[in-house]
């Protein structure tokens, strides 16, 4: 009997929603573990600390292996595949998708916290956060602009990786939190392009339409 | 933000906290666009909601009553008190407060959306409804003047998986009756999947912060021996945010009472009755008045 990796998350969570994605895109079996985060604050008491003692999510659990940040478990399970190409190989093209994938952690931060100011906060995310998202899907827009012209629908590579991946859920949610789509054309095209994907799963947030 | 002025909105009970959750530390909300904080006496183990002056010293305290795992408060003198929900008292029954959503709209556009179900296959795709399952069949609404609340009955709709129970997604006919027993609570009453001679009762209470700016918290009266509690509160919060995503492009955000500002269909049957309600109130706050109808302060 094999035993399936465990999966803790939270639906409403756009971290989360990378693994989600990320897993149902590369087809990597495994077992959700739902966390009441809100309103009950399940990945602050003991039992989920003991897990993770950081009381963060997501959280993924392969036997004696541990992981904790949304954008590591991406890697790991892109690494163990035996086919496909998320994770490339040649130095250039894995140089890239390192870079966005630091870049999607780092820069992308501003726009999980703006997401949950607006979800779950008693005011509007500020100007200064939002214009921070802005900036950040500026860089993301502009790359992909020259991308297109270049003659490539994707971050890093001339097939989808894991930076698309772990760059969508950002961009996606963005009306969450006051921020439209429609100033950013090369994205909109981007983000239609990931729906065609086989195994390309939405959530509650993501526009049907882009 | 200062409070409003509204009489009618001034007069009514609005949820605003979740009582398990209320410490002693005050928390920080805002209703009617006054600024309160919620909080535990040390000494009574009490709940007290006070107003926030200006400066950050409270005010006089506010009325609160606990009730449905909500602490309840008002700034004025409510005539009707809040809102009978017989199943909340039967002992097999679970209590769910599935947490507080901000939402960027009036909380008259929630109730709305909440009545409408119309949008089922198109927003809760695969869950309250699936094409070619699309049609609002006939219902009946009216405004129960003896009680002074808004009800639609009657409303029956194809679901896939109507509710946390469902998971083989065969899918089932839905009853429903549709109750707005506040402007600012809206409930609807569906037969319990796994318990077809009972109704299951789901409240959304709004605490409208501004005009255009809500705190809302469905909080859910299930007869269900099946799911755990995070199942059920993950199958609500999901389809919440799939509302709210619609809810945050509707245009104005107020509701506009007038009848001639936004075309209605046979689906529309309790949202016209709800309008009607509204500004035979003449409630303005977060809603757009007809023409001549009760000057804004």
């Amino acid at each position: 009997m094999t035993v399936l990796p465990e999966l803790y998350e939270f639906p409403l969570d756009d971290e989360c929603y990378k693994v989600r994605l990320a897993l149902s895109l590369m087809g990597v079996a495994s077992r959700s573990r739902p966390v009441d985060m809100v309103p009950g604050r399940e990945h602050e008491k003991p039992a989920f600390l003991r897990i993770n003692p950081l009381g963060t999510l997501p959280v993924w659990v392969d036997g004696p292996v541990i992981l904790r940040e949304a954008a590591t478990i991406v890697l790991a399970c892109a690494r163990g595949l035996k086919a496909g190409n998320w994770l490339p190989a040649d130095p250039a093209a894995f140089g890239a998708v390192m870079d966005w994938l630091v870049f999607s952690v780092r820069d992308l931060h501003a726009a999980h916290q703006a997401r949950d100011c607006a979800l779950l906060g008693q005011e509007e995310p500020s100007p200064a956060l939002r214009a921070q998202v802005r900036r950040a899907f500026n860089v993301m827009e502009d790359h992909m602009v020259l991308r297109h012209i270049g003659g490539h629908e994707w971050f890093a590579d001339a097939t989808p990786t894991i930076a698309d991946i772990l760059l969508f859920p950002a961009f996606a949610l963005c009306r969450d939190y006051g921020v439209d789509h429609d100033g950013f054309p090369a994205l909109r095209r981007w983000m239609r392009a990931m729906r065609t994907l086989p195994g390309f799963i939405t959530m509650p947030g993501i526009p049907d339409v882009t | 933000m200062t409070l409003t002025t509204d009489p009618v909105a001034l007069d009514a009970w609005y949820a605003v906290a979740t009582a398990s959750e209320v410490t002693h530390r005050p928390d920080r909300t805002r209703l009617l666009g006054q600024d309160i904080a919620i909080d535990r006496c040390r000494d009574t183990g009490a709940i007290r909601v006070r107003p926030v002056l200006h400066g950050g010293e409270y005010g006089d305290p506010l009325p609160v009553i606990e009730r449905y795992a909500c602490v309840f408060t008002t700034f004025g003198n409510p005539d009707t008190p809040i809102v009978e929900i017989e199943e909340a008292g039967e002992p097999d029954r679970r209590v769910v407060p599935c947490g507080w959503f901000t939402i960027r709209s009036s909380g008259p556009r929630i109730v709305e959306n909440f009545l409408d179900m119309a949008h089922f296959p198109y927003v809760h795709t695969d869950i309250l409804g699936s094409e070619p399952n699309t049609d609002v069949g006939p219902y009946r609404a009216e405004i129960r003047a003896d009680v002074d609340e808004v009800w639609a009955t009657g409303c029956h709709f194809w679901q896939p998986r109507g509710a946390a129970t469902e998971r083989d997604g065969s899918g089932m006919m839905m009853h429903i009756d549709y109750r707005v027993p506040s402007p600012f609570i809206v409930m609807l009453y569906r037969v319990a999947p796994s318990a077809p001679d009972r109704r299951d009762a789901i409240a959304l209470f709004i605490q409208p912060m501004g005009e255009e700016l809500c705190r809302a918290q469905p909080v859910e009266f299930l007869v269900d021996e099946i799911s755990t509690h995070t199942e059920l509160l993950h199958f609500e919060q999901v389809i919440f945010l799939q509302d709210r995503l619609i809810l945050e492009n509707q245009v104005p955000r107020r509701l506009p009472l007038d009848g001639q500002a936004e075309i209605p269909t046979r689906a529309d049957t309790a949202s016209v009755a709800y309008r009607r309600w509204l500004a035979a109130k003449g409630l303005g706050y977060g809603t757009i008045l007809p023409h001549g109808q009760g000057e804004r302060a």
